[in-house]
């Protein structure tokens, strides 16, 4: 049924009876034409790009758990396509022009809300390297706009002006930026998949790929084998489980990220905001919770949680930012596993075992990407070629020296 | 109004009359009440709207749990929003507003979302506010925003002050309730360090709100007693108003202790809270069990309340919620409140309970106080507007009935408070004979204890206390002689049934805060959100202040109802930290603010200030940026004078912030020479030479100097920025990659001053400073030599090296004589002008030099990028070497390190601006690289600066654009050479 | 998390620089093909769900480098030691 206000308005008339699952949950086939393992938001906007863009609709995509239980649904829900390095800043605009249209596209509203995100600088350097990351955008028509302390403090005049440690001189701000809502992106992808045919398999752990030779041709499940021409690995924080049940080791390091919602208060905070002078990012839900976050924990880790040090460091700079937070309280911690590439930047490319591909190495930023990722990574599932604004994500990209490293930061992937 | 303070009873003391206000109006309690004992004493039944329909909503708890008593309490600067009444301690003129309402808590226009509440049901937000597209932003989301949230935030500065502690012991013991005071008594008595937490200001639990008796006095007196104890052992910390929020990794637990959150503000200098990082040994984890609600249509209503919360206002605060009561049970503890409240002298005009099947002594005892008992009954609605006016019921052969009653006590049961148990991933189990989830595996060193696993009888809970806390210290080692012993009324253990509600819909509430109904869990069971989490996030069921503490189990069991399963095998879901919510400020402790991070001062600042320093931040340290002299119009002046000063003179820099490493041992040459890309090893002793280090990536990681003092010892220096990560990386070369070598390290940053004398007159200023100590002719100490020596009777060290460009310079004496030598420095530099120059003169001079720094080497640059080829040698291994040589690293179309001048000499520069082709659009196609630092140079009397160009070094002379929308536009520049100034280094070698 | 540094004792985690797979070794730099040598050893690390050796640094005590032994999964340590074979 399609959602309106028109439906919504009828079924409330009959005590919303009318309603059907948003997803079918259906039962595994014995084979398809393109299996994607991994059933958070870029796996299933895969899914969704497979078969509404390029009609292959014989996909499964497979959940070890239940749809969105991973980092799709333990991010900050910020998005933003402020990049510098021409690998990164052409595809991160694809992937804000696809939010812009997502919820026509889905029928769907996942709550995009372009309120700006500022990011902050405290010194003439960071300044210079705002302004070089705004002129790049810039000079792909992203919008940027480099803002003087006063325009900052006109826009967040309850930052920390006076007696700041680390005073603000001013911010780069990318109007277009803003937050979307996370599970309502997995819902709503995996709801216009599954309308479109494709099958929607949770509690489905894959423990093995089939092989023909080099060649992959399948999973091994637990639910069964599933046979598949090609086969996606879409899993962020468990890709180097997964690519070593097919025996291959990744550029890839799982790391531990906390993020953080305080109680739900009135209107506080009207755009995102990250601090430069340490790791703190903060935006307000609809709900009226402060989303914030701030570093990785910075060791290698599969436990979706955190520990105190990071803890306090994200409150300490929150507080440092903003000190009138210091009185709200801190409802809920949570965590993901971060699949930290050796360059910061993600790889969406064929794996040298034919008929396996890897989108993964998103770090912390993957739900922004989450449109464009499943966009690239359709198009080179359906045509085997990668998308042109996808092609510098190569997995090969670090032996020959050609890598994406916007912080550069280099091989040590806790750092980015 | 209906509820009032009993003539006796309680734990409050009635001869300390304490005046608060809510909502303006004034009101009066005692001290030992909460903001809610006191309201309900005075009432006060309603106390504030929920969240999504801004239902009236009372008082439901007297806990922690509490989901619908929010309030905003306090003023101005320290407005402190969504404060749960049942918890807040009242204080002398505590002032406090109802919130999430207007124009008044009584008439609330939100209240209209309540009649809308058939279209705004789970999730009717993502199927509408689609179209127009624009709106979303514009309209429906604003409105969404205002309606939601609960309280306001204000936006000034918090002034209160917080800390940070630290706590070790052998056994911590969360929660002194009964079972908790047993272990704590158990531990404590063999010597071992216990540290025993309670949120509460009394402790002692549920023996504070229930008539029971121990050892043959009342319960409070008991745990009285044993507080007084526990307070005498030496070793025994205990902590009230101390919230243990979260378990970490390695028996790390975070607490929060409410140090003036019941005074109406912190006396001076004593802090609000106080954060605890305790490290334990041995856990007892006590911390007691939450009542369920029963979930009916009309079960928000003020009036409404959980048992246990009746009888603690009954027994503690010497409070009754109501007039005429009405009991609600499927659990025979729902029976001890009828008996509480008819000890206490109100009217219970009913017991219903939902089971057929109760004990004989409850019916007995009923039948004692002529109570009349509804078996097999449900309550199916309420009635009244702002408050509880009567219940309707059906009873078992299905005749309704309704019931006048201000007071409805319910009672679906109790959870063992597990919550704490499963911060480290466990997963909670289900009892099937407790109809309940209980811990899973424990982190290891923890017992769980008494009602918190299970145990609901007192008997059951002390012993089972005692016998943890003394297994606990035993396994530690400490002699513990055997377990305090209680005397108790045997009870026979309660059922504790859980009743999955069989009726009500839109009005049956599950989550009360959060308006998650029964209607709503079955919307959700319908669309497919079927898992617990999927139920949670769909719903929202679990995610308000309360995170779930009464709602997440009735939520799942109705989930599992309406889905044919068990709520075993729907499962539930673990708590995260925090526990109960933590104010932000307090996990910043005195991190705010100026304090946010520690600052570095120079052993020559406080000469710098003297002298007219500007300072800025560079990283943690304060440097000297310029120096205000009389005329200097603004900065650029002085920065202007400074450079012409050295330049033509002579001028002095701080440059202690430098990083300063010590190497020495047999193999420090050739240890030197695997750091560095360049060879080290052939350095003569005396002198210096620069070094460029790269990371194993071979990508440019630091540069810096390398002196040589003696066969076996080099000092070296490193950037500003990476001094500390350049430790690190030679200490992992010598630890990890080369153990065998001979090379001891130590970071000497600090125990030397350094201060650069740069300038065609600094020789004369130095000679005249260092005097008979040493000899700096040009022929003794020629350009790149170094020299340790006495002088005035301290070591000093002196570098002949140059960043400026000029003959200069580096003089290091110990800390403790910065000030001297800068003095002496200043002396004898009179005669010469000698001025001192800042970070920004600095700049200047090595942009005009060509030297890169920190826009420079970003981490993404080679040597080859940086013209640094030449160093990289060929005669040996270094880090880095082998992946320099990736076809990416070396591809000739790379960008490389270029000068950048302005075709019109008066025009700015900026860094950061691209570089694009005359003539071809400004696209990321056509950007050709960017301008990474820039500086006005008297010395060339316009701007400079340096870039990185795509194939740079052949493009010398070439004319294009410096690209910089969001700052100044387009500026012609042409491009040169990267050194501007004396490119031959005739003046630093003169 | 806490680590029990066998020069000073155990400490909380705040102390500790983290470097990460503690099987990395240098490659022979005259070995066949250092590039791929190289590449291997630096970008392609191990990143075990389980028991993982690693590298950590105790900068905030007695700068050793150590080699900590810990489960990815449960955060458990293992077992610690010196990096270097010697001191």
């Amino acid at each position: 049924m399609r959602y309106s206000l028109f439906s919504l308005l009828r079924q409330s008339l009959v005590g919303h009876r009318g309603w059907q699952p948003v997803w079918r949950d259906a039962a595994p086939k014995r084979g398809y034409d393109i299996v994607v393992i991994g059933g958070g938001g870029h796996g299933l906007a895969t899914a969704h790009y497979l078969a509404k863009v390029h009609g292959i609709r014989d996909v499964a995509v497979l959940e070890k758990s239940w749809i969105g239980s991973g980092n799709a649904g333990r991010n900050t829900t910020i998005i933003r396509s402020n990049y510098l390095l021409p690998g990164n800043n052409p595809f991160y605009e694809l992937s804000m022009k696809l939010w812009e249209g997502l919820e026509q596209d889905l029928n769907f509203n996942t709550m995009v809300s372009q309120r700006g995100v500022v990011n902050l600088y405290h010194s003439d350097a960071q300044r210079d390297a705002y302004a070089r990351r705004g002129n790049a955008m810039r000079m792909h028509g992203v919008d940027a706009e480099l803002l003087s302390r006063a325009e900052v403090k006109r826009m967040l005049p309850f930052l920390d002006f006076d007696n700041a440690r680390f005073p603000i001189r001013g911010g780069l701000l990318q109007r277009r930026g803003g937050t979307a809502r996370h599970d309502a992106v997995v819902w709503g992808y995996a709801r216009s998949a599954s309308d479109l045919g494709v099958d929607i398999v949770q509690n489905c752990e894959v423990t093995g790929f089939l092989r023909e030779g080099d060649r992959v041709v399948g999973v091994s499940t637990s639910r069964g084998d599933i046979r598949a021409a090609k086969v996606a690995v879409v899993v962020a924080g468990s890709s180097s489980r997964l690519a070593a049940l097919a025996g291959l080791k990744l550029p890839i390091e799982s790391h531990v990220l906390q993020a953080f919602v305080s109680e739900a208060i009135k209107p506080f905070i009207d755009t995102v905001v990250t601090f430069g002078a340490g790791h703190f990012y903060i935006s307000q839900s609809d709900k009226g919770g402060l989303v914030f976050g701030g570093d990785i924990d910075g060791y290698n880790s599969y436990a979706q949680r955190g520990n105190l040090p990071t803890v306090e460091d994200v409150c300490e700079s929150g507080v440092a930012l903003m000190p009138a937070i210091s009185r709200a309280r801190l409802l809920r911690s949570w965590a993901g596993i971060m699949d930290m590439s050796m360059d910061g930047s993600p790889i969406i490319d064929r794996t040298p075992l034919p008929g396996l591909y890897l989108n993964a190495g998103w770090c912390y930023g993957g739900f922004k990407a989450t449109p464009a990722s499943g966009f690239c990574l359709a198009h080179l599932l359906a045509r085997d070629e990668s998308h042109p604004l996808a092609a510098a994500l190569t997995l090969d990209r670090f032996g020959a020296g050609r890598l994406i490293d916007e912080k550069g930061q280099g091989a040590q992937p806790n750092l980015h | 109004m209906s509820g009032r303070r009993l003539p006796k009873g309680g734990l409050i003391a009635r001869d300390r009359l304490l005046r608060f206000e809510f909502d303006g109006k004034k009101f009066e309690g005692f001290a030992g009440d909460t903001l809610a004992s006191a309201l309900l004493g005075s009432g006060v039944s309603l106390v504030g709207r929920s969240f999504k329909y801004h239902r009236p909503r009372g008082i439901l708890s007297a806990g922690c749990e509490e989901p619908n008593a929010l309030v905003e309490l306090r003023d101005g600067a320290r407005l402190e929003p969504n404060t749960r009444a049942t918890v807040a301690e009242l204080y002398e003129g505590l002032r406090a507003r109802s919130q999430n309402r207007w124009p008044s808590l009584g008439f609330d226009l939100g209240a209209i979302n309540s009649l809308l509440s058939p279209i705004f049901v789970a999730g009717f937000y993502y199927k509408t506010f689609m179209w127009p597209a624009r709106w979303w932003e514009k309209l429906y989301e604003p409105l969404i925003r205002r309606a939601a949230g609960l309280g306001r935030l204000g936006h000034e500065a918090d002034p209160d002050g917080y800390e940070k502690s630290h706590l070790f012991c052998d056994v911590l013991v969360i929660g002194a309730g009964p079972a908790g005071l047993a272990a704590a008594l158990a531990a404590g008595r063999s010597g071992a360090r216990v540290v025993l937490c309670d949120e509460d200001f009394l402790p002692g639990g549920r023996l504070n709100g229930e008539r029971m008796e121990v050892n043959g006095e009342a319960g409070s007196s008991f745990a009285a007693k044993a507080v007084a104890q526990l307070r005498a052992m030496p070793e025994v910390t205990l902590l009230t108003r101390t919230t243990l929020f979260g378990v970490y990794d390695g028996n790390t637990f975070g607490a929060l202790e409410r140090l003036a959150d019941h005074k109406p503000v912190p006396h001076p200098g004593e802090v609000r809270h106080r954060y605890w990082k305790i490290v334990a040994r041995r856990t007892v984890l006590s911390s007691g069990a939450m009542e369920r609600p029963l979930v009916f249509d009309g079960n928000d209503r003020p009036g409404v309340m959980l048992s246990s919360a009746v009888r603690s206002y009954l027994n503690r605060f010497g409070v009754t919620p109501g007039r005429r009561a009405v009991v609600y049970t499927t659990c025979d503890d729902g029976w001890r409140s009828a008996f509480d409240l008819i000890g206490a002298g109100v009217e219970v005009a009913a017991l219903i309970d939902a089971r057929s099947d109760v004990v004989d002594s409850l019916l007995t005892e009923a039948k004692r106080h002529d109570l009349p008992v509804y078996r097999g009954s449900e309550v199916v609605g309420t009635h009244g507007r702002l408050r509880l006016s009567a219940i309707s019921m059906r009873e078992a052969g299905g005749r309704s009935r309704r019931i006048s009653a201000d007071l409805l006590s319910m009672c679906g049961g109790y959870n063992p408070n597990i919550a704490l148990s499963t911060h480290l991933g466990s997963r909670p189990q289900w009892d099937a004979d407790l109809d309940a989830f209980t811990a899973g595996t424990l982190p290891a060193g923890m017992a769980i204890v008494g009602a918190a696993a299970g145990e609901f009888t007192l008997a059951g809970a002390l012993k089972h206390g005692a016998a943890a806390g003394l297994e606990a210290v035993r396994a530690l080692g400490f002699s513990a002689t055997s377990a305090p012993k209680f005397s108790v009324e045997e009870e026979v253990p309660a059922s504790n049934k859980l009743m999955v509600a069989p009726h009500g819909g839109a009005k049956a509430f599950v989550d009360f805060q959060n308006d998650v109904t029964r209607a709503d869990i079955e919307l959700a069971a319908r669309e497919g959100f079927r898992g617990a989490e999927h139920l949670k996030r769909y719903t929202t069921l679990g995610m308000a202040t309360d995170q779930g503490k009464t709602s997440a189990l009735n939520g799942h069991a109705l989930m599992a109802a309406f889905t044919g399963r068990a709520t075993a095998d729907l499962g539930t879901i673990g708590s995260r930290p925090p526990y109960t919510p933590v104010a932000i400020g307090a996990l910043a402790g005195a991190h705010r603010g100026s304090m946010y991070r520690p600052v570095r001062l120079t052993p020559g600042h406080e000469w710098a200030r003297a002298a007219g320093a500007s300072f800025v931040e560079s990283g943690e340290w304060l440097r000297a940026q310029w120096f205000n002299a009389p005329g200097d119009k603004d900065w650029f002046d002085s920065v202007v004078r400074e450079v012409k000063g050295v330049r033509s003179s002579a001028g002095i820099c701080d440059v202690s912030t430098l990083g300063k490493i010590d190497v020495q041992g047999g193999d420090a040459a050739v240890f030197l020479d695997r750091i560095y890309a360049n060879l080290i090893s052939t350095l003569p002793t005396g002198k210096v030479r620069y070094g460029l280090m790269l990371r194993e990536d071979g990508m440019v990681f630091d540069d810096g100097t390398a002196a040589r003092f003696a066969e076996n010892h080099f000092v070296l220096s490193t950037t500003t920025a990476n001094a500390s990560r350049v430790m690190q990386h030679l200490e992992f070369a010598r630890q990890v990659l080369w153990p065998a070598l001979d090379v001891q390290l130590s970071s000497v940053t600090d125990q030397w001053a350094q201060f650069a004398v740069a300038g065609p007159r600094s020789r004369e200023v130095l000679a005249e400073v260092l005097k008979d100590a040493f000899d700096c002719s040009n022929a003794a100490f020629p350009y790149l030599g170094c020299a340790q020596f006495a002088w005035r009777g301290r070591t000093a060290r002196l570098y002949r090296v140059s960043f400026s460009g000029e003959l200069a310079y580096e003089i290091a004496v110990p800390a403790g004589a910065a000030e001297e030598c800068l003095e002496a420095l200043k002396q004898a530099g009179a005669p010469f002008d000698l001025i001192p120059y800042g970070l920004e003169a600095l700049g200047v001079m090595r942009i005009e030099k060509g030297h890169a720094a920190g826009g420079e080497l970003n981490g993404t640059t080679t040597a080859r990028d940086l013209g640094l080829g030449k160093l990289m040698s060929g005669k040996k291994d270094y880090i880095g070497r082998v992946l320099a040589e990736r076809p990416g690293l070396i591809d000739p179309n790379r960008a490389v390190l270029v000068g950048v001048k302005p075709v019109n000499a008066a025009s700015r520069l900026y860094a950061g601006a691209h570089f694009v082709a005359r003539g071809t659009a400004p696209t990321l196609e056509n950007d050709q690289g960017f301008v990474s630092s820039v500086g006005y140079s008297p010395s060339l009397g316009h701007w400079i600066g340096l870039g990185f160009l795509n194939r740079g070094a052949s493009r010398l002379g070439e004319r294009m654009l410096a690209h910089d929308p969001v700052r100044s536009g387009d500026t012609e520049i042409e491009i040169t050479t990267p050194c501007f100034y004396d490119p031959d280094g005739e003046r630093l070698r003169s | 998390m806490r680590i029990r540094c066998p020069y000073c004792g155990e400490r909380d985690l705040s102390e500790f620089a983290y470097w990460g797979d503690g099987g990395y070794v240098r490659p022979d730099p005259h070995a066949h093909d250092p590039e791929f040598a190289y590449y291997t050893a630096v970008y392609l690390r191990d990143n075990p769900a389980g028991a993982h050796a690693e590298f950590w640094y105790h900068g905030i005590g007695c700068r050793s480098w150590l080699k900590v032994t810990r489960d990815t999964v449960s955060h458990r340590i293992l077992g610690v030691e010196f990096a270097g074979a010697r001191r």
